[in-house]
């Protein structure tokens, strides 16, 4: 296995909200590899999103921590956050939302580098000639395929997705999951991503991380070891795919 | 090429016709009563709104009365905006000095500017101060509450979005609250302005001015000259309709965006 670009060591987090202190995470821990997809998938209300957000830097742990990624305390992000709502600044145009990111202070890049990279994403999500558009004149996949632009445009050491594709119709999520590949495979992305669609894992990860009920701990990491582009029919993708949905589900393995 | 569909045009006709409907009934009622001291014929009227380089009743014409008003609701105006939006976006930000602020502000909201006059003219005497006085308390609040809504109203998805770029807070300002709460700020300035315009005629017409539409009316009321008034009234009319044609026209333009996503 490659160096761990990210490593979670022991995350807790306790929600107090009104009275009741509610444990949603209890201790997470495991690694992501350079270059790997990570898939995290647990039952709903497990605390994935909320795991996702201290890894972003948006949320604090109670304990544990979060080594190779600064958080959003360091300059210089090495995490970007994609949102299942794909969170576009509606006022700006494509361009300009791409390049939100690189005009910060945070990462002092010169205007006509901003630019070569703003090019360069525009030409990698196939979006080129809608560079000049708002948001809202463009579909929901191509939202989405802005903001995954928007997050490669600092370069991240790790791309985190909240569920990136769960509001997008079945054909342009198969659209985007292609699209997600295609870019680990030029870029060597290293994408850690909460999904709750165990297909959708099974069809991009090469581990998926399965969190137990809340409190959450890791119940299983499941390697997925097949060759891309996997087939949705492959015997073997159906017996993973099933596996997981078991784990998830938290019932015991198969008798054999 | 402007494209005006045939329901907009149909619209336009309505409204038109009962424009015309009343200039009519105006003018068989000022035949009828045959009396300029009542109710001034359109004609008369008309002869002033034609000539507004003329001096009007022996003073400055129309259109200098005009540029006056004009020159001091905008006065009134921007500075009401220079203030208003900085405080607006303070408060919507900060819950501690919206706690604070909010109180006071909800119970001075409520008093027309015009109640102000006797101590505007306490504290700065009749004249341009107390009328830009006025205007500023009219034209304050709007712009006022609505930056507060709008600022209070930023999607936090936005600011998250900010802080995983690793905003400051002043960034966090500048690129996310003031454009994403600029529509409803936009709101405040066209509702202000409006306001400002009444305010800027009705505190014309305190004694001691000497020039703008405000004073032009209680001059000609004076002399007992109501096609003068009529005139002024017009005037009055039409710029605050262009005013606002302007806003919303600025609104179509510019924030194309507000909520759609």
């Amino acid at each position: 296995m490659a160096e761990p670009v990210l490593s979670v060591v022991g995350i807790q987090k306790t929600f107090s909200g009104d009275g009741e202190p509610c444990p949603a995470l209890a201790g997470i821990t495991f690694d992501v590899a350079g270059g790997d997809i990570v898939c995290i998938m647990g039952a709903s209300g497990c605390g994935k999103s909320t795991l996702l957000r201290i890894i972003g830097g948006l949320e604090h742990a109670d304990a544990g921590s979060i080594e190779g990624v600064a958080g959003s305390a360091a300059g210089g992000a090495s995490a970007a956050m994609i949102f299942q709502d794909h969170a576009l600044f509606p006022w700006l145009t494509v361009e300009e939302n791409i390049a939100y990111g690189l005009r910060l202070a945070a990462q002092n890049i010169p205007e006509d580098e901003v630019h070569h990279r703003v090019q360069e994403l525009l030409t990698l999500i196939h979006l080129g000639s809608f560079a000049h558009s708002l948001p809202h004149q463009l579909s929901g996949g191509m939202k989405q395929r802005v903001s995954v632009a928007r997050a490669l445009a600092i370069r991240p050491s790790i791309l985190l997705m909240d569920e990136p594709f769960s509001a997008l119709d079945t054909f342009t999520r198969r659209e985007l999951e292609d699209e997600i590949l295609r870019i680990r495979q030029k870029l060597k992305t290293t994408i850690l991503m909460v999904t709750h669609n165990p297909e959708e894992a099974v069809y991009v990860a090469d581990r998926i991380v399965v969190l137990s009920e809340r409190p959450a701990i890791v119940s299983e990491i499941l390697p997925v070891n097949l060759v891309h582009p996997r087939s949705f029919t492959d015997p073997e993708f159906i017996r993973i795919r099933e596996e997981v949905t078991r784990k998830v589900q938290g019932k015991p393995d198969e008798e054999k | 090429m402007v494209l005006i569909s045939k329901q907009a045009l149909r619209d336009y006709g309505k409204g038109l016709s009962v424009i015309i409907l009343f200039l009519v009934i105006w003018e068989i009622a000022a035949i009828l009563i045959d009396n300029n001291y009542i109710l001034p014929s359109l004609e008369s009227i008309a002869e002033v709104l034609f000539h507004p380089f003329e001096p009007v009743l022996g003073g400055a014409s129309l259109m200098a009365n005009t540029i006056v008003s004009l020159k001091e609701v905008l006065t009134g105006f921007f500075c009401a905006a220079a203030l208003a939006i900085p405080l607006g976006m303070l408060i919507g930000w900060s819950k501690e000095v919206q706690a604070y602020l909010n109180p006071i502000i909800q119970i001075l909201r409520p008093i027309p500017p015009i109640a102000w006059l006797p101590f505007a003219i306490a504290w700065f005497g009749i004249g341009i101060n107390s009328i830009l006085f006025i205007i500023v308390l009219g034209a304050f609040f709007p712009i006022l509450i609505n930056t507060v809504d709008g600022v209070q109203g930023i999607r936090v998805r936005w600011i998250e979005v900010a802080e995983m770029f690793h905003a400051t807070t002043f960034e966090k300002l500048r690129t996310v609250i003031f454009p994403g709460a600029l529509p409803r700020i936009w709101t405040g300035l066209r509702v202000s302005f409006a306001i400002a315009w009444m305010c800027v005629v009705a505190a014309e017409m305190l004694p001691g001015t000497t020039a703008g539409l405000g004073f032009l009316i209680m001059y000609a009321y004076n002399l007992g000259q109501l096609n003068v008034i009529g005139a002024g009234m017009v005037v009055i009319g039409i710029i605050g309709l262009g005013a606002d044609m302007l806003f919303k026209a600025g609104q179509a333009k510019f924030f194309s965006w507000e909520g759609k996503e």
